[in-house]
C-alpha cells in the first residue's frame, strides 16, 4: 500500500518555499535588474550557482553550516531554539536557495524588457518607485512572474540530493517523496517506487506544459 | 518663466560633448528646441523634468529654484509637476485608455478632469480599449490628456509627432495648440519638422554641439538660413535618369514628386539620397488653394 506521506510532505514543502522565493525573489530581481552597483556580477554569480553545483555541494556546506557543531548552528540553536538540520525548517531553507535562481531569472529578464520611457512616464506622473513596481511594472511582467512561480515549485518538487543532506531520511518529517523512491528502490520495491515516480512524472509534466502553453500564448521566450 | 542656466557633459555616439546653455523661456511661450540627433535637445528637457541631474548651475522657475547644483538642491520629480508627452507614447500596455488616465490622479483628485479631457482630445469612444489597439496618432493624445491630468503648469514634447503620419500629425499640432492655449501651458518642443516649427512655436532655439548658436522667431531664423532668394524648396533626390543630351531628376519635396531637367556639365555634383535646395526667382509663381 502507498504512503502518501512522501508526497504531501514534498507538496508541502514546494508550497512553502514557492510562497518564500515570491517574497525575496521579487525585490531580488528588481534589485538586479535596475542596479548600477558594482557588485552586481557577484551577486548574479552566486544567485545562480546552484544551476551549476551538484546539489550534495550545497547540502553539504549547509549541513555543516547548520551543524550545532559549529559556531552559527550553535546560536541558532542555543538563542533562537531553531535546529534546521534534519528537521522540515532546515529543508524549506535549503530549498529557497536552491531554486532562488529559478524565480529570479525570468524574473530579472521580464524587469528588464520593460522600457525605461514606462518608469519615467510613471515617475513623472508623481507617482513614487513602489507604485511604478506595484502598477505598472509587476502587472506588466505577469507571464515573467508566473513561469519563475511554476519553475520554482516544479524544481523543489525535484529536489533529492540537496534534501537528502539537509533532512536525511526521517519518515513523516523530512521523507520527500523522490527519497522515497531511493528507498523503495534500496529495499527492492519496485512496484512502490514506479508509483511515486509515475505520480511526479506526471504532475511535474503537467506543470511545465502549462509554463509552455501559457508563453506560448502570451507569445513572449520568456526563459 | 523659466531660467536655465545649465552645464552637462554629455556621453553621444559622436564622443564626450559639453552641454551648455542659459536662456529665459517666458511664462505661457511655445519654445521649440531644435538641431541634429545628439546635440543634448532631450537631455535639456530630462533636466527640467527632474529626470536628469545638471552637473553645474540652477533651474529656476517663476520664483522656485528646482535646481541648484551649488547648494545640492534637487526638487522632487513629483513636485515639479510638469507634464510629458515622449516620441513612443510609453502607455502602460495593461491599463486602458481612461484607467491609463486614472492612473495620473493625484490621490483624492476629482475625476472630473478625466471626463473633461478625453472629451477634449476625442477619445470618448476608445477609453475602454487598450493602447495597443489604438493607432499611433491615437495613442498619442491619450497620452497628452494623461499628461495634462495632473495639470501641469510645463508640458515638454520630446518629438511627439515625429512617428505619426502626415494627416494625423497636422491634427495632433491643432490638439496641441488647443490644450496649450486652453490650459494656458508653457510648453517646450523639440522638432525636426520646419513646418510644425513655423506653425506652432514663438521662440526657436537652434543647438549644435550643446551650445545654442541661433535662437528668436521660427520665421525670423529659418526665412533668413532657406529662404533668402524668391521662390525655394528643400528636397531629396530619388532618381537620376539619361534622356537624351539632358539628366532629369526625381525630387522629393514634403510629400510630391517633381520631375526637373539637368545639364549633363552639372550632372557630376549631384547623387541619389542628395538634399538639394530648388529656387527659381525669374517668374511669379501661380498659388491656388487645394480643396480637401
Amino acid at each position: 500500500m502507498i504512503d502518501w506521506t512522501p508526497l504531501f510532505i514534498t507538496f508541502k514543502l514546494a508550497l512553502i518555499t514557492t510562497l518564500c522565493l515570491i517574497v525575496i525573489g521579487i525585490p531580488i530581481s528588481y534589485w538586479l535588474a535596475y542596479t548600477k552597483n558594482k557588485g552586481k556580477p557577484i551577486i548574479e554569480t552566486l544567485i545562480s550557482m546552484p544551476l551549476v553545483l551538484p546539489p550534495t555541494v550545497l547540502g553539504f556546506y549547509f549541513l555543516i553550516a547548520f551543524s550545532p557543531q559549529n559556531a552559527f548552528g550553535d546560536w541558532l540553536n542555543n538563542h533562537l531554539g531553531i535546529h534546521l538540520i534534519f528537521s522540515f525548517e532546515g529543508l524549506v531553507i535549503g530549498s529557497i536557495i536552491y531554486s532562488l535562481p529559478f524565480m529570479v531569472h525570468p524574473i530579472q529578464a521580464g524587469f528588464s524588457s520593460i522600457p525605461k520611457n514606462l518608469i519615467e512616464a510613471s515617475l513623472l506622473l508623481g507617482k513614487t518607485k513602489f507604485t511604478t513596481l506595484t502598477k505598472v511594472l509587476l502587472p506588466n511582467i505577469k507571464p515573467s512572474i508566473i513561469t519563475g512561480i511554476v519553475l520554482s515549485f516544479a524544481h523543489t518538487i525535484g529536489e533529492f540530493g540537496l534534501v537528502l543532506m539537509i533532512g536525511g531520511n526521517i519518515p513523516n518529517k523530512t521523507k520527500v517523496a523522490s527519497i522515497a523512491i531511493y528507498d523503495e528502490v534500496e529495499s527492492l520495491n519496485y512496484g512502490l517506487a514506479n508509483s511515486y515516480s509515475l505520480i511526479l512524472f506526471a504532475i511535474t509534466f503537467i506543470i511545465l506544459l502549462l509554463v509552455y502553453l501559457l508563453n506560448n500564448k502570451t507569445n513572449k521566450n520568456i526563459l | 518663466m523659466i531660467h536655465l542656466s545649465i552645464e552637462k557633459k554629455l556621453n553621444t555616439a559622436a564622443g564626450d560633448m559639453d552641454l551648455c546653455i542659459d536662456i529665459t523661456i517666458k511664462k505661457g511661450s511655445f519654445t521649440t528646441f531644435y538641431g541634429p540627433s545628439g546635440v543634448g535637445k532631450t537631455s535639456i528637457l530630462r533636466m527640467i523634468a527632474g529626470l536628469l541631474k545638471p552637473d553645474k548651475g540652477r533651474i529656476i522657475v517663476g520664483s522656485k529654484i528646482w535646481n541648484d547644483v551649488a547648494v545640492k538642491k534637487q526638487l522632487k520629480i513629483s513636485e515639479r509637476n510638469v507634464g510629458v508627452l515622449f516620441q513612443d507614447y510609453a502607455l502602460f500596455p495593461t491599463m486602458t485608455v481612461r484607467e491609463n488616465l486614472e492612473f495620473a490622479l493625484n490621490k483624492g483628485q476629482s475625476t472630473v478632469i478625466i471626463d473633461e479631457l478625453i472629451h477634449t482630445v476625442g477619445l470618448k469612444q476608445l477609453q475602454h480599449r487598450k493602447p495597443d489597439t489604438l493607432s499611433g496618432g491615437q495613442q498619442q493624445r491619450v497620452a497628452l490628456a494623461r499628461a495634462l491630468v495632473k495639470k501641469p503648469t510645463i508640458l515638454l514634447l520630446d518629438e511627439p509627432l515625429s512617428a505619426i503620419d502626415l494627416a494625423m500629425r497636422k491634427k495632433l499640432q491643432d490638439y496641441l495648440l488647443l490644450v496649450h492655449k486652453h490650459y494656458g501651458l508653457t510648453t517646450i518642443m523639440i522638432s525636426h519638422d520646419i513646418g510644425e516649427i513655423i506653425k506652432m512655436s514663438d521662440t526657436i532655439y537652434v543647438l549644435e554641439n550643446g551650445l545654442i548658436v541661433k535662437s528668436g522667431a521660427p520665421m525670423d531664423v529659418f526665412t533668413h538660413q532657406y529662404m533668402s532668394g524668391g521662390f525655394q524648396f528643400t528636397g531629396e533626390i530619388i532618381k537620376i535618369e539619361k534622356e537624351d543630351v539632358l539628366y532629369i531628376i526625381s525630387l522629393l519635396i514634403g510629400n510630391s514628386i517633381v520631375n526637373t531637367v539637368i545639364m549633363p556639365s552639372e550632372i557630376h555634383e549631384f547623387s541619389i539620397g542628395d538634399h538639394v535646395l530648388i529656387s527659381s526667382k525669374a517668374f511669379n509663381p501661380m498659388i491656388q488653394k487645394i480643396i480637401q
